[in-house]
């Protein structure tokens, strides 16, 4: 990550002084100024090529090295093995320099083959085409050619290959239309202005006769800031300057829209383009496992070297005597003798740490790496988790996190989309408190010949039905919905006609198509825009056509559009419909309170509601209105800011129509979902842009809230009427009050009478909350930790009016409090990103809004039910998986490594190793490393069903209990008290006497030999006795293992090995097999080995089970019991899932 | 890591209107095969360590090796095993003078003689092993001190062994056959057994010296170069001999070819580096008796003559004569006898806890109430 950074200020040397300034000068069409303006620096900007491989193919090898061994556990292998090639060393240099070669080299390919993947994607993405004008031409070339300056053709739905400011463009009005999907997610059309002075220069020819510069600001990452200036050189006057504007820059990867094709110049390029800069840097997220591994590794380092330590101080302390460091048959070479005896010291304590240093193996790496992504397939091959309807299971983007999913605490998750579908459907509209039921639907499709509707209120009069129509023929004009044909594209998309025709309404608000159709149904279509006219077919199937003469967009900041229209009777009408706090301030009259209270009605049944509005205007107003909006709009500086205040003008004195409620319904099986995350102990919050009532509505519909969950609310409203220090503490005495009385064993379940709070806060709120506040409140402590107190005790929260920057900073604030919990966040949309980002787990959903949450998430799903399976079931058996093998594989080479130990105390501290250099070299890399691997993939201590029906299980596993301290220590002991085992069972054994029928003795090998096969037997029995799961394939591995291990031993020692220098091995493993004692020995020893686990496991189980255990147990027992009765169950729901 | 993710989306940006309409129908195949294996659910046994399994195992445990640690403990107690020290530390002892006036330059040898009585016979073939103590074989540097090619036959290592055995390695310029501190401090104490018949007659006791080192080590491991050239002087005239050897390698046993130099078996087992600095190594064996009749050894005075030539005071060492009769189980170790027994009754008192656990807790566990 340094290093980009290093790049970028060496290339900033390299590209001159200039660079170094502010801002840069862009000769359009790379053409010179008109001399004596000013002087014509050549300024070097990079080309248009994107680079985002890593590596060339020569620089491969040395930076591939170095990034490598960057790794703190890959130095600290280089270290040893140089130590080993150095110093004279117990054991070859090939113990530790083949396993690290093969690492490193498994590494290195699988980085190659990835950036050779990103080469090729990149040559793909920079030798695409793009037009470029050149002499008056239209010249095609490779998207890497691109330069600074040059003016570039873009054609309807291509993508900018650059950062361009608009020249000029088909349109009249030299705008052009432009979705930002791919950068922002925002699937909305947006509108970008040309150059006033340029759009005239329409044609290639006349656009490669303009004579302009632009001056701007040096490239940054601020998608929506952008500021510089253009100065064009008609004629020989002084040049016009014309400022520019984010609304001039259109970025890369944007694509044109509605827009025949664009003239523009490049100004930023390759990896300077605003896309490039904002996608560099995306932290690595780092599990809480991997954090707990770190922590044990630094533990084994000190044991490590205390080991070292301890060994050299006594190597010296009994060295003393002379005869005892050189004894007469035993001398020393004449350098060595020479040699200082601190230097001796160090090389010795080297030595030792060589000896040592399979206590950290280098195998456990590769082991958790092939572990995690391998293991990471299941989530991609789950059936259950596939979506027919999208045609698409879940994504994988990163591996490294599949044991979080298992230890969730916290999920924050979005509503629209996420919770609900995002299929919006009218449901309800309310004219002047007469409400109309649009019915018949059947998910979105229509019923044939039911079109008609309800009316649940007394017919209207004559003054109503009027009233009606106007609402209706309002809701078809006031809106921005385009009419697609026979056309898929993203978006929403519905057929008109029923089956006939393949027509579809789009639009980037979903409410609005809802709308639309809902009017359909209710007899008014909106047919299409022509000529700036919109048609409507009526309830008498008549044509009616409305001019459509200004569009007030929508912006969330108004959070309502108009439209302006003349009838064809000549009539002007302004139609406006918003969210109802934006517009009934705005309204004059109408029947305000009965549209009121049904809004509320509505909004409390968690249906989003718009009101709608009017007013006839005459020719003079709209005269006046017009000269309004085109100040506005021609303003060159402050536009948008100006275009709000006219609207503020323009809408206003409007008429109360009535209002419409929309339904966006909840996905399949959401409040089963969040009740099992609930039942396993995490927290749901929602947080959503929405509005409270709303929000909350969903929230009570997926169950977030119950009917006896205590609201609090802390919103705008409280803190009017209270201030909000007040709020604060009243509420956090309401919560801390229940917590007092709340004995502790009611805590896990939802039993009894617990009182659960759920807590509204809205973004306004929030913001108020997280701000710093510099005077100390009378009480002490900030809001921050009062707030974080309140939301600890609630079950939910829910965060409504959210920014997307706001979601981010609640998971930022619940990620730092004190008990640093594991934070999920789930989303759909490019609203969601940055705290998908932000969250320990980020999770996208493929949804209707863009793939931007699952592109930047860790693991992407099809629906928000499928959140349960993968943490209820994948994330717990990751968990426990990765549990295993990080205790595992320390407790193996504790276990490896501590006979080594206790050997060194009978040679004299001469750091002679135990077993052959083999041994050493293949315990952790093929004698058991197959067994942990697969159990890591295959364990299940519990079975899928059972896991998905109880989600309480989820809360074994809560905060790493698998590996905290008091087990990593225990597992320690374990491995301490098995070397102890094996190394004085062989000692006693082998004390002073000979145990075989010829009375021949053995050797120090044989010695090893022996302890090395009591080793391998007992580690590998020891995962026999953990596994739950056995398959073929565990069966196969453990067992192959052991054989593997006696058929490698006997061929091992079977042959005089030509290539080897010593032969000390030969036939020690068979004389061994030939002694009875040997056997018998090995048998006791394994047992002996084995035995304190089996009891621990036994007398916890029976004395102190957990839940997981108790299940296991019942599941036993009704195996045993009625194992066919369990059988059919079993198939039977195996068919249902 | 930003590049991935950035590429996706320019790809994407190519292609407009692919994002977010993947139609159903379009991307069928990427439907995950429904196997087992890829759904997790392969047929699997799931057993369970509960106080009721394990139980029967404690048992079967307890039962089967309480009477193997008895049988080992018997056979171990029935093997006779005489030791004697002859280091020579006290003043009384027969061979402190030799111990004390000791030089490696020494022509003469000293020898001395220490008389032992044995209380039993001793039946079958009975082993005698010379016993060091304080002996640190396997030192790193004296362990890695030998050329296993030089002693497989090779010519080359012969005449250049390699570099581990320094500072045995070369003497007078010439190579040392055999190189190496193992080699070098060869134990060259020589160990005669007479028996003191009542009747005053001293019969020496014939003592094997073949069949002590492994068959293997012998015949594939031990060669000496040359091949079938049974002048061994001359295959060995280039070489030098280690510096503490009275005597070259090719004169070790001039009386049988196919015990000297490098397959002379008291030099193989010499060689067999020891796991502890306490160790004994099979020296001779006497074969028992052809008629059966009377013991190997029968009960009486007997005495030792040593030729004493190895040096062990200056590191606080011991040297010790063992004789030992040998069962299938080795010789004398009641060690794996009691741990058996040991074992086994801690595994048969456990099974008992569990049993009692079982019954009291067990039932409660399964009619317990599991949240659902």
């Amino acid at each position: 990550m340094d290093l980009s950074s290093i790049r970028k200020l060496i290339t900033r040397y390299c590209t001159g002084e200039e660079s170094w300034v502010d801002s840069r000068t862009v000769y359009i069409g790379q053409k010179e100024p008109p001399p004596g303006t000013e002087a014509y620096i050549p300024q070097r900007f990079p080309d248009n090529r994107i680079v985002s491989s890593k590596y060339t193919f020569w620089n491969f090898i040395p930076k591939n090295l170095f990034e490598q061994f960057r790794r703190i556990a890959n130095f600290y292998f280089l270290i040893i093995f140089l130590v080993q090639l150095i110093i004279d060393t117990p054991t070859s240099p090939t113990t530790s320099g083949l396993p690290l070669f093969f690492v490193i080299t498994v590494t290195a390919i699988k980085q190659g083959y990835e950036d050779w993947i990103r080469h090729k994607a990149d040559n793909a993405i920079n030798q695409c085409p793009v037009h470029i004008i050149q002499h008056g031409k239209v010249v095609r070339k490779q998207s890497q050619k691109l330069r600074v300056g040059d003016i570039v053709q873009v054609k309807e739905n291509e993508t900018f290959p650059c950062d361009l400011i608009l020249l000029s463009t088909s349109r009249e009005d030299g705008t052009c239309f432009v979705t930002t999907a791919s950068l922002d997610g925002e699937s909305s059309h947006k509108t970008y202005y040309a150059v006033q002075d340029t759009k005239a220069f329409n044609t290639a020819e006349e656009v490669d006769t303009l004579h302009a510069t632009i001056e701007c600001e040096q490239p940054q990452p601020d998608l929506y800031k952008f500021v510089g200036r253009i100065n064009i050189y008609l004629d020989r006057d002084e040049p016009i300057v014309r400022p520019l504007g984010s609304e001039n820059l259109l970025l890369r990867g944007a694509t044109l829209k509605n827009t025949e094709y664009i003239h523009a110049v490049a100004i930023y390029t390759g990896m300077e383009t605003k896309m490039a800069l904002n996608y560099q840097s995306k932290s690595q997220k780092r599990s809480a496992v991997e954090k707990s591994m770190n922590a044990y590794l630094i533990v084994y380092l000190c044991i490590l070297i205390s080991k070292a330590l301890i060994n050299t101080v006594l190597k010296y302390a009994w060295q003393a005597n002379p005869n005892r460091d050189e004894p007469w048959y035993n001398q020393k070479t004449e350098t060595e003798r020479q040699r200082h005896v601190l230097i001796r010291a160090f090389t010795d304590f080297l030595a030792f740490m060589v000896l040592f240093n399979y206590i950290i193996p280098v195998s456990m790496y590769v082991t958790v790496e092939m572990q995690k992504f391998l293991g990471s397939y299941f989530i991609l091959w789950d059936d259950d988790m596939f979506d027919e309807e999208l045609g698409e299971g879940p994504l994988v983007n990163t591996s490294d996190l599949n044991e979080e999913l298992g230890q969730v605490e916290y999920v924050f998750t979005d509503k629209t989309g996420t919770l609900t579908e995002n299929n919006m459907e009218l449901r309800e509209c309310c004219v002047d408190g007469h409400v109309y039921v649009p019915h018949a639907i059947c998910n979105g499709q229509i019923l044939p010949g039911a079109t008609g509707m309800d009316m649940i209120d007394s017919s209207p009069g004559v003054d109503g039905k009027e009233r009606e129509e106007l609402f209706f023929r309002a809701l078809c004009l006031c809106h921005t919905v385009q009419v697609k044909e026979e056309e898929t594209v993203d978006g929403i998309k519905r057929g008109i006609h029923q089956g006939k025709s393949t027509s579809f309404y789009i639009s980037s608000s979903p409410d609005e198509v809802a709308l639309v159709e809902g009017m359909k149904r209710l007899g008014f279509t909106y047919l299409r825009l022509k000529d700036s006219h919109m048609e409507i077919l009526n309830r008498e199937d008549e044509m009616e056509r409305f001019e459509l003469l200004e569009v007030l967009n929508f912006d969330s900041v108004r959070r309502r559009m108009s439209v302006i229209v003349r009838s064809s009777s000549g009539d002007y009408y302004l139609f406006c419909k918003g969210a109802d706090s934006s517009v009934f301030p705005r309204v004059v009259s109408g029947k305000v309170e009965q549209v009121r209270a049904r809004v509320e009605h509505n909004a409390v049944e968690g249906l989003r509601t718009l009101c709608v509005a009017y007013k006839k205007l005459t020719h003079e107003e709209y005269e006046e209105t017009c000269h309004l909006l085109n100040r506005a709009k021609l303003a060159l500086q402050d536009r948008d800011k100006k275009l709000a205040e006219a609207y503020d003008v323009i809408e206003k004195d409007f008429i109360l129509l009535g209002a419409t409620a929309v339904e966006d319904r909840l996905q399949d099986k959401a409040a089963d979902t969040i009740e099992s995350l609930h039942k396993a102990g995490m927290k749901v919050w929602v947080l959503t842009g929405d509005k409270m009532e709303t929000a909350a509505a969903t929230c009570y519909a997926s169950k977030l809230f119950h009917r006896n969950t205590q609201i609090l609310e802390l919103t705008t409203k409280r803190t009017e009427e209270q201030s909000l220090h007040d709020v604060l503490f009243d509420l956090s005495r309401t919560v801390l009050r229940q917590h007092g009385s709340m004995t502790r064993d009611t805590f896990s379940g939802l039993s009894g009478d617990y009182q659960d709070y759920g807590l509204i806060i809205d973004g306004a709120t929030l913001s108020a909350v997280l701000k710093p506040t510099q005077e100390v409140t009378s009480n002490g402590g900030n809001y921050k930790e009062i707030f974080l107190e309140i939301c600890r005790n609630c079950s939910a929260v829910l965060c409504c009016r959210m920014a997307p920057l706001q979601k981010a900073q609640i998971v930022k604030m619940i990620k730092a409090s004190k008990e640093r919990p594991i934070t999920l966040a789930i989303g759909d949309g490019a609203n969601d990103v940055s705290m998908i980002l932000e969250a320990h787990v980020g999770i996208g959903i493929m949804g209707k809004e863009g793939r931007q949450a699952a592109r930047n998430s860790d693991y992407a799903i099809t629906k928000f039910k499928h959140l349960k399976k993968m943490l209820l079931v994948h994330g717990h058996y990751y968990y426990i998986r990765i549990a295993e093998l990080v205790q595992y594989f320390f407790y193996k080479n504790v276990c490896f490594i501590f006979p080594q130990f206790l050997y060194q105390f009978f040679c004299g501290f001469s750091q002679q190793p135990l077993y052959d250099t083999a041994y050493l070299t293949l315990y952790n890399i093929s004698f058991t490393s197959l067994p942990i691997l697969l159990y890591s993939l295959m364990e299940q201590h519990i079975n899928m069903d059972i896991l998905k029906r109880d989600p309480t299980l989820y809360r074994d596993i809560a905060k790493n209990s698998l590996l905290r301290w008091p087990t990593f220590i225990y597992w320690t002991f374990l491995g301490v008290f098995d070397a102890v085992v094996f190394f004085f069972g062989a000692f006693f054994l082998f004390d002073n006497t000979t145990f075989t029928s010829n009375g021949q003795m053995f050797g120090n090998w044989t010695f090893g030999t022996l302890v090395f096969t009591v080793l391998v037997f007992t580690v590998t029995l020891k995962l026999a006795l953990d596994t739950h799961y056995w398959t073929w394939i565990n069966h196969f591995v453990i067992w192959g293992s052991l054989l593997f291990y006696v058929i490698f031993s006997l061929l091992w020692g079977g042959i005089i090995w030509p290539f080897l220098n010593y032969q000390r091995m030969y036939y020690v493993f068979m004389q061994m097999l030939s002694s009875g004692p040997a056997w018998l020995s090995i048998i006791l020893l394994i047992i002996v080995s084995l035995l304190p686990d089996v009891v621990k496991k036994v007398l916890c189980r029976a004395l102190w089970p957990t839940t997981t255990e108790r299940i296991q147990t019942k599941r036993q027992c009704l195996t045993a019991e009625q194992s066919t009765i369990f059988m059919l169950s079993q198939t039977s729901s195996s068919v249902s899932f | 890591m930003m590049a991935s993710s950035y590429n996706a989306k320019d790809e994407d940006g190519h292609l407009p209107g692919s994002v977010g309409s993947g139609g159903p129908g379009a991307v069928k195949s990427k439907k995950p095969d429904n196997t087992a294996f890829k759904q997790q659910r392969l047929p699997a046994w799931q057993p369970i360590l509960t106080a009721g399994t394990v139980l029967p195992a404690f048992f079967m445990i307890g039962l089967i090796f309480i009477p193997i640690g008895i049988g080992l403990l018997v056979t171990s107690n029935n093997i006779k095993e005489f030791e004697i020290d002859y280091t020579g530390v006290d003043m009384s002892s027969p061979c402190f003078s030799c111990s004390q006036n000791y030089s490696w330059n020494s022509t003469s040898a000293c020898t001395c003689s220490v008389p032992f009585t044995l209380d039993q016979p001793f039946e079958s073939n009975v082993f005698m092993y010379y016993g060091l103590s304080n002996f640190y074989q396997n030192h790193r540097r004296y362990v890695k001190s030998r050329d296993d090619s030089q002693l497989n036959g090779d010519k080359s290592s012969l005449l250049n062994p390699s570099k581990e055995c320094e500072p045995y390695r070369t003497s007078d310029k010439k190579s040392i056959a055999p190189c190496g501190a193992i080699a070098n401090s060869l134990f060259n104490d020589t160990l005669e057994l007479f028996y003191n018949h009542p009747n005053g007659s001293k019969i020496t006791i014939h003592l094997e010296k073949t069949g002590i080192a492994w068959w293997t080590d012998k015949h594939v491991k031990f060669r000496n170069p040359g091949g079938n050239n049974n002048n061994l002087s001359s295959v060995f005239r280039d070489t030098s001999k280690p510096v503490n050897w009275h005597k070259p390698v090719y004169e070790l046993d001039p009386s049988d070819p196919d015990n000297n130099g490098f397959v002379n078996e008291d030099f193989i087992v010499w060689m067999r580096t020891a796991a502890l600095p306490t160790f004994r190594k099979l020296y001779r064996i006497i074969q028992k008796k052809k008629d059966n009749m009377t013991p190997t050894l029968p009960p009486g005075n007997y005495s030792l003559e040593v030729t004493y030539n190895y040096p062990v005071r200056s590191f606080d060492g011991r040297k010790r004569m063992i004789l030992s009769t040998i069962s299938w189980m080795g010789g004398k170790n009641p060690f794996l006898g009691i741990a058996y027994i040991t074992v086994g009754s801690v595994c048969f008192f456990l099974g008992v806890v569990l049993l009692i656990i079982h019954h009291k807790y067990g039932n409660r566990n399964n009619s317990a109430d599991i949240p659902n």
